[in-house]
């Protein structure tokens, strides 16, 4: 069979054996002992041409209702807010989805600057002093962040909030499940942080306090207060924030975070089913040798000429092997120009009027559907565009699988996760979701 | 030619959105939000009309080079072609806009999807079970690593070492010790392959694993394989395979028939995935029935044609990436391994392997491959001689195919070629662009040192000054 990728005829591959001296094909492989070769062909199901191909995944895609094809009200760390066409159109373009890591800055000139300028947009949006190149998700950049930390301080206690997203502390947990150092998750009363009782758990051990703000349940920490307390015993502020909210809420850096990192999904990037993401870390100046990942910096050509590189590469393992910062190599880079691109098309007074529709928009869902008999908010505390209900009606779950089906996505439950909050759910509101769909799920709610 | 930053195109005013009014009715903010956690003013992005922002990336797309318009050998990385076909199905709306949160009965396409997938990655590897939830190909080592971590602690046995070649990726030794273990080296034979005795001796009830690449960094098939799994069960240890070459060997050798208990495919390299400029991949993991109860959660799981997400897994060792992986990468792996099944997988790995031969039969009289026999998908050739004679680095020659449009091979690694060039063609190019290629070298050889010294000079910029880069770290706009 000759496929479409292919570009040797048999007389190309004639002559390019005889150019190596063999007769076939079989002789590149003889270094293989027969024994550990594939007897016959494997068993994978039959290769399809490109209109077949098409049409099985025509056969598949009907098996879906995805969430962003209904009305979406579905939280818990991705949120269906809106793409600007210029995102997908300039994150299409060969130039950069068939381009690698720049290791030749001279042949990577685009992809260089696109990264620079992704970094210092993330450091304006969070009020760091700096960003890396990105790592692969939220999750795992809060668990780099807490590797950062760790090898900071020399500090063995980690502290984490039992408001961070569950598969976040899941990923953390994972990766410190083999180096000696404690994990604490800290309680929460009425869904965030008591500074009270976080202050009477630090002591001089502590190397990090991980914080997200919006928190899981939506809900604002007292991110300002823990700061002060954690930095007094010497501990370093984690801050896990949610990019749109930045459009109005305190930058991670003006309250004192030292690392700030987060979920990038919302800057431009489809939900995807959990992904491809992004993971955005940003620091302080004083940790630039203990990030982790590809970093890009400004520099000169030999002409004098302003250029990009990139830089400071013996923190990373391709260098520095065992004693690298971090065991990650390829990042997201074409997540991380969705994001750089989105931010520029959104720019400042984009972004704080899309964070006043976010927060406006949840605020009305919120009330209304509170006011649903049986229906209650479950925290007070403030909150962004995403919020916990409780339903005392019973039967939660089912009646969450019911909405989904009649297009309404809402959630997720917290039962999973909380034991105690098994009668509550999440609610987010974007942008996207108008008075009418808001008033129709409240509707509907209404009438179980 | 400077361009511009995004920062520099900044004009007070210009805007690239414009949002629909707010059709709620509206609270006050300072109702709503603390004053403590209230920002002022917005956060300081740079304000940008509609055209300027796309004619700004265009001219920064301008100044790459790609696999769609360039030759692009560079090794270890496998730049073969990304096919369309995949990136469009991928970017349908039915996968494209699924929650990771909603109900299992709503996505049961995706979910047939993985599923297959890990079937089809199982079959590939000889192995019995996939997780697809790496994000990485040096994700899915740490996630190995972390699994054959808890296979021993729940045997009762504590290993400390694992045992990596000298000749291995970085980011082998770099997850060893993330995942908690010392790290030995150990130093390859002569002929560029595993050292059976070197091994041997290292070889005790301490080592937990062995990390093995095949076909290695230099291009050469691991003959001794086998034998080195062997021996390494002999002491209770278990074998990770680094999947990173795998386009040599798919459909022709299975790592599980080697006796590997575990290893990981970059599907960005194998598999065509696109490279993104950097990502984003997918690392998945093979293992053994053995290791199958360790497998980070969830796997998917199908009965009677229902599919599932399985968590309850009381051995699992977690998670190590939020949700599932990275889904549109792993929609566009199953797209390229329909395309192309078992006979197509095998071709892939003949003509990869054929190019690389080729290529190297025809340059090898002027550029030496010090370990010279057959190679597989890759070969590594050494400047050290030109080096030592004209005063030709590796690095020059690598400038120097700038200017003739090619893509610079790998340079410097594996770290033991001196003045190393890793070349690796992939099965997508031609045997008309391999010998444009290597007539390239010919010349590039015949011209002055001077020349090549100054080199590249037809790119945007020529060669960066990377130690002030590193001396005085710029890595945020500042102004000029």
């Amino acid at each position: 069979m000759q496929f479409e990728y292919h570009l040797h005829n048999d007389a190309d591959i004639q002559a390019m054996l005889a150019s190596i001296g063999i007769a076939s094909l079989k002789e590149l492989f003889e270094a293989i002992d027969p024994g550990l070769r594939v007897q016959g062909s494997l068993n994978l199901p039959p290769a399809l041409g490109e209109l077949e191909l098409e049409e099985h995944l025509r056969e598949l895609a009907e098996q879906n209702r995805a969430a962003g094809t209904g009305l979406c009200f579905l939280g818990g760390g991705a949120y269906d807010h809106f793409i600007p066409a210029v995102v997908d159109a300039i994150a299409s373009r060969s130039e950069f989805v068939t381009a690698y890591t720049p290791y030749q800055p001279e042949a990577s000139q685009g992809t260089l600057e696109a990264m620079f300028e992704y970094q210092t947009l993330i450091a304006r949006l969070t009020g760091m002093d700096l960003a890396n190149a990105s790592l692969y998700d939220g999750a795992s950049a809060a668990a780099e962040a807490v590797l950062m930390a760790l090898g900071a301080t020399g500090r063995k206690r980690v502290l984490v909030a039992g408001t961070l997203h569950p598969e976040y502390r899941r990923v953390i947990e994972t990766y410190l499940q083999n180096l000696e150092v404690s994990l604490e998750v800290l309680p929460w009363a009425q869904g965030a942080l008591d500074p009270a009782d976080v202050l009477t758990r630090l002591d001089s051990h502590v190397a990090c306090l991980v914080v997200q703000c919006p928190n899981f349940f939506g809900s604002l920490e007292p991110v300002d207060q823990l700061a002060k307390h954690l930095h007094e015993v010497g501990g370093l502020f984690i801050v896990v924030f949610y990019p749109i909210s930045l459009g109005l809420l305190k930058r991670p850096g003006d309250y004192g975070a030292d690392i700030a990192v987060a979920e990038g999904q919302s800057l431009g990037i489809p939900m995807g089913f959990g992904g491809p993401y992004l993971g955005i870390l940003a620091c302080r100046e004083a940790l630039i040798r203990r990030l982790p990942g590809r970093l890009v910096g400004q520099t000169v050509d030999r002409l004098g000429r302003r250029c990009w590189v990139l830089t400071l590469q013996t923190r990373e393992q391709h260098i520095r092997r065992e004693k690298a910062t971090s065991n990650i190599c390829t990042n997201q880079g074409l997540m991380a120009l969705r994001a750089a691109v989105y931010l520029a098309v959104v720019g400042p007074w984009g972004l704080r009027q899309l964070a006043e529709l976010c927060l406006q928009k949840a605020h009305y869902a919120c009330d209304q559907l509170a006011s649903i008999a049986g229906l209650t908010r479950a925290f007070e505390a403030p909150f962004f565009n995403e919020f916990v209900l409780r339903d005392r009606r019973g039967n939660l779950r089912q009646e969450l699988a019911q909405l989904e089906k009649e297009g309404f996505f809402v959630g997720p439950s917290l039962g999973r996760w909380y034991p105690e909050l098994e009668d509550c759910f999440l609610v987010a509101v974007t942008e996207k979701r108008s008075r009418g769909q808001i008033d129709r799920l409240v509707e509907r709610l209404a009438h179980r | 030619m400077v361009h511009p930053t995004l920062f520099e195109l900044s004009k007070p005013g210009c805007r690239a959105v414009r949002w629909p009014a707010c059709d709620v009715p509206q609270q006050a903010v300072e109702q709503l939000l603390p004053e403590n956690l209230r920002a002022e003013a917005p956060p300081p992005l740079p304000e940008l009309a509609e055209p300027d922002i796309v004619r700004h990336y265009v001219n920064l797309s301008a100044a790459n080079m790609c696999v769609d318009s360039h030759f692009y050998p560079l090794g270890s990385c496998t730049m073969k072609y990304s096919p369309k076909r995949n990136d469009r199905l991928a970017q349908w709306p039915e996968f494209a806009t699924a929650h990771p949160y909603q109900s299992e009965e709503s996505v049961q396409g995706i979910l047939a999807i993985l599923y297959s997938l890990q079937k089809m990655l199982a079959e590939i590897a000889g192995l019995e079970a996939v997780s697809l939830q790496p994000a990485a190909g040096a994700q899915g080592e740490l996630t190995a690593l972390l699994m054959a971590s808890a296979y021993f602690r729940s045997r009762g046995e504590k290993r400390r070492l694992v045992l990596v070649p000298d000749v291995a990726h970085g980011t082998n030794p770099a997850s060893a010790k993330m995942a908690g273990f010392e790290i030995v080296q150990i130093a390859s034979s002569p002929e560029g392959l595993i050292d059976l005795t070197a091994l041997s001796q290292r070889l005790d009830s301490a080592v937990a694993v062995f990390m093995v690449t095949n076909p290695n960094t230099l291009g050469l098939f691991e003959k001794e394989i086998g034998k080195a799994c062997e021996m390494v069960h002999g002491v209770g240890g278990l074998v990770y395979l680094d999947g990173a070459n795998m386009n040599a060997i798919c459909g022709i050798a299975q790592p599980g028939r080697f006796g590997v208990d575990m290893m990981h495919f970059n599907v960005h390299k194998t598999f065509s995935t696109p490279h993104g400029s950097g990502g984003p991949g997918a690392g998945p993991v093979a293992v053994t029935a053995a290791l199958e109860p360790f497998l980070p959660v969830p796997v998917v799981r199908e009965t009677d044609g229902r599919y599932w997400l399985d968590y309850d897994r009381p051995q699992s060792i977690g998670k190590i990436r939020s949700f599932f992986g990275n889904v549109g990468v792993l929609v566009r792996t199953y797209c390229y391994l329909r395309t192309l099944g078992s006979e197509g997988l095998r071709q892939v790995a003949e003509r990869a392997v054929l190019n690389a031969n080729y290529l190297m039969a025809r340059i090898r009289h002027i550029l030496p491959v010090p370990y010279n026999r057959r190679c597989m998908h890759e070969f590594v050739a050494t400047a050290a001689k030109l080096k030592a004679e004209r005063n030709i680095a590796a690095m020059d020659i690598a400038k120097r195919l700038l200017d003739y449009g090619f893509h610079a091979p790998t340079v410097y690694f594996p770290l033991v070629v001196r003045e190393a060039l890793m070349i690796e063609p992939t099965e997508t190019e031609s045997k008309e662009t391999l010998d444009r290629f290597a007539e390239a070298l010919e010349k590039i050889l015949q011209e002055p040192p001077e020349l090549l010294h100054q080199s590249p000079q037809s790119r945007p910029i020529t060669r960066p000054d990377e130690v002030r880069a590193n001396r005085e770290p710029v890595v945020v706009w500042k102004g000029e």
